[in-house]
């Protein structure tokens, strides 16, 4: 699904490597997860893979179904099937959450050359999603993740994520900030979408998740490469023992 | 204090291409005192610091700069709303083209027949009211309009108007040079509408006085005509009673320059004045709010909200004051002006006041110039949206709390489709 190779990273505006040669496979219908210490290069990892402004590719490359997507719009990404859960999802006064990823939702079926979902269908299907997930009528209506508590806004990602339909998910912290009953709604909800043409990566520092989300593999990320990897006893690992036998063993 | 040789000269120009109407003795009154009060402040100057962001000198010229008229196969602006609709040309009342304003179920003159009567109710206020608003600070062509202002109505609300006012202007040649002047009386609990639409003329000097009595409520939602090259300056004037709204709204698009002032007295308790504009220029676009409230009673508000879109080199100002007197206590004054830059060349100048002489009051303003957010276009585009679709969504989201200072949810969407119809014409 997706083939990220010896992806090196630095950023635009300054002479600082974050990235220093990734390497990761991702199967159809895998989950993997990361984890690793604060300043790793984990977001950095999502926001290349995604598109946004400010970094550069100076080496590797990340291929999404065989489609090199370094070269691709934010936008293209998207409507090829990526999806990233962003660690700080952002507020937008002024366009109503449903009114927002109507919008997303038939850019992506028009960029794909599909049908646009009509206003019934989409109507129902989001109602849906959003019970699943204890997102009430006023959510949907109130701009987007604008004075939504921290857990909320968390559940409007993978709100999206439901309605989007992604191929490949990247899921940034998303379990940061959660109650333990928001935890459950949202893994609940990623579960929900668990196929064998869907992939997710799952960034995390908590095991906690990885209870709920059973990844199949487990990846540490320090200093801006995978130095490990391994099954769902790696995040055990961590959780018992911290990084630092990890890192020197990396090193 | 003498004025300056420049400016008595200037003035004495452009009154030179200017004759009084004739009118009954109450009227002619008023103008020969606004003329008065014209040739003791002078017209305004570029050193002036009231225009110290806008230059006046096209609209103070004794000859009109010409702007041509703009054709567009767009649906007219409130278009389909339910309203009486009175046309003007080059402003002039069309009464022809105008529904019969009995229907509006308030009472609607020609000023220029009313200044002709022995007597009027509209006597305290042409002219009473702009008089007023010149003090602390000086509003030159508001005077000019009151002596040289051969049309306009004068309205009169004695109950709920059933349905708005729609005062439609037609620009139909490319020199005119309009002078009109509104009188609004909203009796004591009585509510009115009064939209207007369209662009009057080539050069437009417009005033509006509204005397909103106890418990009165008085809407105003205007989109001023989308001609590129327009010059219009406005001024509006309001005095509220007790427990009254005041609540007035415009939409700017085009135009190479407008002024729109906008001056409030609030010297009865329990009154609350709204003012706000949404302005998007692109280019030769000079688009100044300049706005004057004075709070001089108990428990008023006051709010202000302007939002200007500015691309191309296009320049916004934003002029707003809140000045509370002493003993106006428990004022609720609020104020925020901002700019949305979609390129380096624009520009906004702001100048945000506050005055306070009572201790008891709850004041704020705010101001702030910024482009298109980086991380929300990111956040959008991510999710799928196309940049430029993206772009225009944040454009709208940006002006989304001044459009929401409009009541009538059916106006706000019928200016939204015409915002959204502006951008959409500049992909
Ligand atoms: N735009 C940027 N400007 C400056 N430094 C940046 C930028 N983006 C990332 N960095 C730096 O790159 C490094 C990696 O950051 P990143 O956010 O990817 O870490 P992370 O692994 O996600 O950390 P955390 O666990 O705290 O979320 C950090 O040192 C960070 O300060
Ligand atoms: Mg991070």
């Amino acid at each position: 699904m997706l083939k990220i190779s010896n992806l090196h990273v630095k950023l635009e505006e300054e002479d600082k490597q974050i990235l220093k040669g990734v390497d990761l496979e991702i199967g159809a219908g895998e989950v993997h997860a990361i984890m690793g210490p604060n300043g790793s290069g984990k977001s950095t990892l999502s926001y290349v893979l995604s598109g946004r402004d400010g970094y550069e590719v100076t080496e590797g490359s990340a291929a999404l179904e065989g489609a090199d997507i370094l070269d691709m719009e934010p936008e293209e990404r998207a409507a090829a099937g990526l999806f990233l859960a962003f660690q700080y999802p952002v507020e937008i006064p002024g366009v109503g959450n449903m009114t927002f990823l109507r919008t997303a939702v038939n850019a992506q079926r028009k960029a794909r050359g599909e049908a646009e979902m009509s206003s019934t269908e989409f109507l129902k299907e989001i109602r849906a999603q959003a019970k699943e997930l204890k997102i009430d009528a006023d959510m949907l209506k109130r701009p987007v993740n604008v004075g939504f508590s921290g857990g909320e806004k968390k559940r409007n990602e993978i709100l999206q994520m439901a309605m989007l339909k992604p191929k490949m998910c990247v899921l940034d912290e998303t379990d940061s900030g959660l109650d333990v009953d928001a935890m459950k709604l949202v893994s609940d909800g990623v579960n929900a979408l668990r196929a064998a043409d869907r992939s997710f990566l799952v960034i995390t520092h908590y095991q906690r998740l990885l209870d709920h989300i059973k990844p199949d593999f487990v990846h540490i990320m320090s200093d801006g490469k995978i130095i490990k990897t391994g099954g769902p006893e790696l995040a055990l690992e961590v959780e018992n023992h911290g990084y630092a036998d990890l890192l020197t063993e990396g090193a | 204090m003498a004025l300056p040789q420049a400016k008595l000269d200037a003035t004495e120009a452009r009154l030179a291409g200017l004759t009084l109407p004739e009118g009954g003795k109450w009227a002619s009154d008023a103008r020969t005192q606004a003329l008065a009060r014209v040739r003791a402040m002078g017209l305004p100057s570029r050193r002036d610091e009231y225009w110290k962001y806008t230059r006046p000198d096209t609209l103070t010229a004794p000859e009109t700069p010409e702007a041509a008229v703009f054709e567009t196969d767009e649906s007219p602006v409130f278009d389909g709303i339910d309203s009486v609709k009175l046309y003007f040309v080059d402003g002039v009342f069309d009464a022809d083209a105008s529904d019969d304003p009995a229907l509006a179920g308030v009472e609607i003159e020609r000023l220029s027949v009313v200044s002709g009567t022995d007597i009027h109710w509209a006597k305290d206020i042409f002219g009473v009211l702009e008089a007023k608003g010149q003090d602390p600070v000086a509003r030159p062509l508001a005077a000019l309009n009151t002596a040289f202002a051969t049309d306009g109505l004068v309205i009169r609300a004695t109950g709920k108007a059933e349905r708005p006012v729609a005062l439609i202007y037609r620009h139909a040649d490319t020199a005119s040079d309009a002078i009109l002047h509104h009188c609004i009386r909203v009796e004591s609990g009585a509510s009115l509408t009064v939209l207007e639409t369209g662009p009057v003329a080539a050069r437009f000097n417009g005033v509006t006085e509204v005397d909103i009595a106890d418990k009165g409520t008085f809407n105003h939602v205007r989109a001023q005509g989308r001609d590129h090259e327009l010059r219009t300056a406005t001024h509006m004037f309001a005095r509220l009673g007790e427990e009254s709204a005041f609540k007035s709204f415009t939409l700017t698009m085009n135009g190479v320059l407008t002024r729109n002032e906008c001056v409030i007295e609030l010297t009865s308790d329990n009154a609350i004045a709204h003012v706000a504009g949404a302005a998007v220029g692109d280019g030769d676009f000079h688009h100044d709010d300049t706005v004057f409230i004075t709070h001089d009673s108990l428990h008023c508000e006051s709010r202000q909200v302007f939002k200007k879109v500015l691309r191309n080199g296009a320049t916004g100002v934003f002029q707003g004051k809140i000045l509370v007197k002493e003993g106006a206590q428990k004022t609720d004054g609020y104020q925020i002006s901002q700019a949305l830059l979609l390129d380096d060349d624009s520009q906004f100048l702001a100048k945000p006041e506050l005055e306070i002489y009572a201790d008891d009051v709850a004041c704020s303003h705010g101001s702030t110039t910024g482009a298109i957010d980086e991380t929300a276009l990111f956040y959008l585009r991510s999710r799928g949206v196309p940049r430029a679709d993206a772009e225009d969504l944040l454009v709208l989201s940006f002006l989304a709390e001044a459009i929401a200072e409009i009541d009538s949810e059916a106006i706000a969407d019928d200016l939204l489709t015409r915002l959204q119809a502006w951008l959409a014409r500049r992909r």
